[in-house]
């Protein structure tokens, strides 16, 4: 176990560096021009855009840079921003946005998980009644009608009806958050109501439940000893990474209610040409991704007495 | 000497409903059951021998119910339950049942150990390290090996014929007073069949249970039955000793299975097999329902359905074969042959 542990961590690192060495790559096969603003391009003349290339490194051999910038990362520092705020360090940026997504991700993320895997459960026990087909009907909705329309509705709610305020404030940040939170946790609520129900169903149709049923088990100790434990380990493995995912921050819900979070970001980097920061959050959301895979495996592993077998990994 | 009679299950009809329409699986289906023996129910696939034994637990699907007759047990017509917790009552406790599949009765993600024990607690009342030991004891005597390790296994570490056994175990450590056997071994290697059938037999003695084995497999009953019953779109429609049944079947569609046995063909020569498929039990089944099937079929076969005739006191034929106004018809060669040779 141990052995596949760390197999598995290794070729996780492995992924990271390979996705952190291409946006590299990528991003030094731009264009020069990015460098310079529209005003320094007009003024300065072509000598003096290479003095200002070569200064910021720009102009050395392709590996001389990518070794200074694996360098620079392994002492934590991912450079400066350009545009977004000029001459200040990328971690700097990134740490104060980061929090308020984080914050905001685990509020959305406690809530759904609580109200969508409840949720799942009630629809599982009510199956084809009334209150299953209200959760499903709930479901489709989420996931039918664009974000924004639902985050509209949400926002019309809680302004006009609950008078929250509408946009986010850092000076109010507890009372300024709910109603991005409810728009996070809008669609997760959704996705883990309909993987609940969906494993649930999946395993009160099979074999062994007859069997606990033949055996004089109640329904009620049959949900509570064999299915739940049982749907949840397929779930199990999804969980770490839309956890990781969530506290990443959402573009739209962001953007919404305009919250200084990690969400915009990326792409107010790319669409200004500011490449520390772009390299900066591609490192961030692919070290998430990951690592959130990764801990998916492990989960699965430990709940899963199957998956044990394979130990070493090789036959997988 | 006199055997007491456990269940009888009378003139038992069960529907289905399925997409708006209604499916008569059983019709007027009735089977007495007595302490100690062991009936095995044959027939083909459909003919409605799980529905039937299923209907006695309680197990059947949502969609079906029991729409008429009764199950005398104990005094009490189960047949009338409703509430799960009227079922548990018989559930486990009175009746339990061993399914085909040994691949998907056990839950993948609980101990072997863990499984039987809560059979254990469920109905014997014990609990605890307990209970714990018993199950590690009821491994051993379905013939689990190194018991104590195998508890603390997963099922993904059985073989399906070990799995059979862990699902007989959960089954008999609920210390039933009958246990159904729904095609036990039908899902296993041949070379397992006969272990897993030694097995019951055995639990059976030790346990004082009833058993009832669903099943195809002229075979086994043979190997295995005191009394067989016969069923076909969902009646029976011949039961008797084993010996009767085999050797002195009286109805056409009894005779038609054994001549189809393997066993019973004469080299170099086609196996008989029975022409045309089962009734459609969603449409009424005027007269004997294997009558289109049955190339002596009598004109009143078509018209009207029969009664049971006695061949003798244990031994009853839904057939007009038996009416004494039916014109003469005798039983086939290879019954006879059957006969001669059990004679010598």
């Amino acid at each position: 176990m141990m052995k596949y542990t760390v197999k598995r961590l290794l070729q996780s690192v492995l992924t990271v560096l390979i996705i952190v060495t291409a946006v590299f790559l990528l991003l030094r096969m731009l264009p020069t021009d990015y460098f310079f603003t529209e005003e320094e391009l007009v003024k300065l003349s072509d000598q003096a855009k290479e003095d200002r290339l070569a200064a910021a490194g720009l102009k050395d051999p392709l590996g001389v840079q990518l070794v200074r910038f694996y360098g620079e990362l392994i002492r934590g520092d991912l450079g400066t921003s350009r545009r977004i705020q000029a001459g200040v360090a990328v971690t700097e940026i990134m740490a104060s946005k980061f929090g308020i997504s984080m914050r905001m991700g685990l509020a959305s993320l406690g809530v759904s998980l609580v109200l969508g895997i409840a949720l799942g459960i009630v629809q599982t026990l009510n199956k084809d009644r009334l209150l299953d087909h209200l959760g499903t009907a709930y479901i489709i909705f989420v996931n039918a009608v664009p974000g924004l329309v639902s985050y509209s509705l949400i926002l019309m709610f809680g302004a006009r009806v609950l008078h929250l305020p509408s946009l986010y404030s850092v000076n109010e940040s507890l009372r300024t958050s709910i109603l991005p939170v409810a728009c996070l946790a809008l669609g997760s609520i959704a996705s883990y109501a309909l993987w609940t129900r969906r494993y649930m169903v999946d395993e009160l149709n099979k074999d062994y439940i007859r069997l606990a049923r033949v055996k004089g088990m109640s329904s009620r100790s049959i949900m509570l000893k064999h299915v739940l434990k049982n749907a949840f380990v397929p779930m199990i493995a999804y969980i770490p990474a839309s956890v990781l995912l969530t506290i990443g921050g959402s573009l739209l819900v962001e953007r919404f209610f305009s919250v200084p979070g990690m969400g915009p970001l990326l792409t107010d980097a790319i669409g200004r040409y500011d490449t520390s920061v772009v390299q900066a959050c591609v490192i961030v959301y692919a070290g998430l991704g990951i690592l959130g895979v990764f801990l998916g495996d492990v989960m699965m592993m430990l709940f899963d007495p199957r998956i044990k077998l394979v130990e070493g990994g090789e036959s997988r | 000497m006199e055997k007491k009679l456990l269940l009888s299950a009378k003139d038992i009809e069960i529907e289905f409903t399925l997409r708006g329409k209604v499916l008569k699986a059983i019709r007027k289906c009735s089977l007495d059951i007595y302490e100690g023996e062991t009936v095995a129910i044959v027939g083909e696939s459909g003919s409605g021998k799980s529905v039937f034994t299923k209907s006695f637990l309680g197990m059947l699907d949502a969609n079906g119910s029991i729409t008429g007759g009764s199950i005398l047990y104990d005094g009490t017509d189960i047949s009338k339950y409703k509430t799960e917790k009227e079922w548990m009552t018989i559930r486990g406790k009175k009746i339990a049942m061993v399914m085909q599949d040994p691949m998907t009765s056990l839950n993948p993600l609980k101990k072997i150990g863990k499984q039987i024990q809560e059979s254990i607690e469920l109905n014997q009342g014990i609990k605890g390290p307990e209970a714990k030991r018993l199950a590690v004891e009821m491994l051993a005597k379905v013939g689990i090996p190194d018991p104590e390790r195998r508890a603390n296994q997963y099922p993904h570490e059985f073989s399906g014929g070990m799995r059979q056994r862990v699902v007989i175990a959960i089954a008999a450590a609920c210390r039933p007073q009958i246990l159904i056997c729904d095609e036990p071994t039908t899902a296993l290697d041949v070379t397992i069949q006969a272990q897993i059938l030694d097995l019951i037999r055995e639990l059976q003695k030790d346990l004082n249970m009833t058993v009832v084995y669903i099943t195809h497999d002229l075979g086994v009953v043979a190997n295995v039955a005191d009394r067989v019953a016969v069923m076909y779109a969902g009646q029976i429609v011949e039961y008797g000793n084993v010996n009767e049944i085999f050797y002195d079947a009286w109805h056409p569609y009894t005779w038609a299975l054994l001549s189809s046995l393997p066993q019973l063909g004469i080299k170099g020569e086609d196996l008989p097999t029975i022409d045309g498929t089962p009734p459609n039990l969603f449409n009424e089944v005027k007269g004997d329902a294997f009558a289109p099937r049955n190339r002596q079929a009598l004109a009143i076969d078509f018209e009207e359905e029969p009664p049971y005739f006695a061949v003798s006191e244990t031994h009853m034929a839904k057939t007009w074969y038996l009416d004494p106004r039916s014109p003469k018809i005798e039983q086939p060669k290879s019954i006879r042959m059957l006969r001669e040779k059990m004679k010598r």
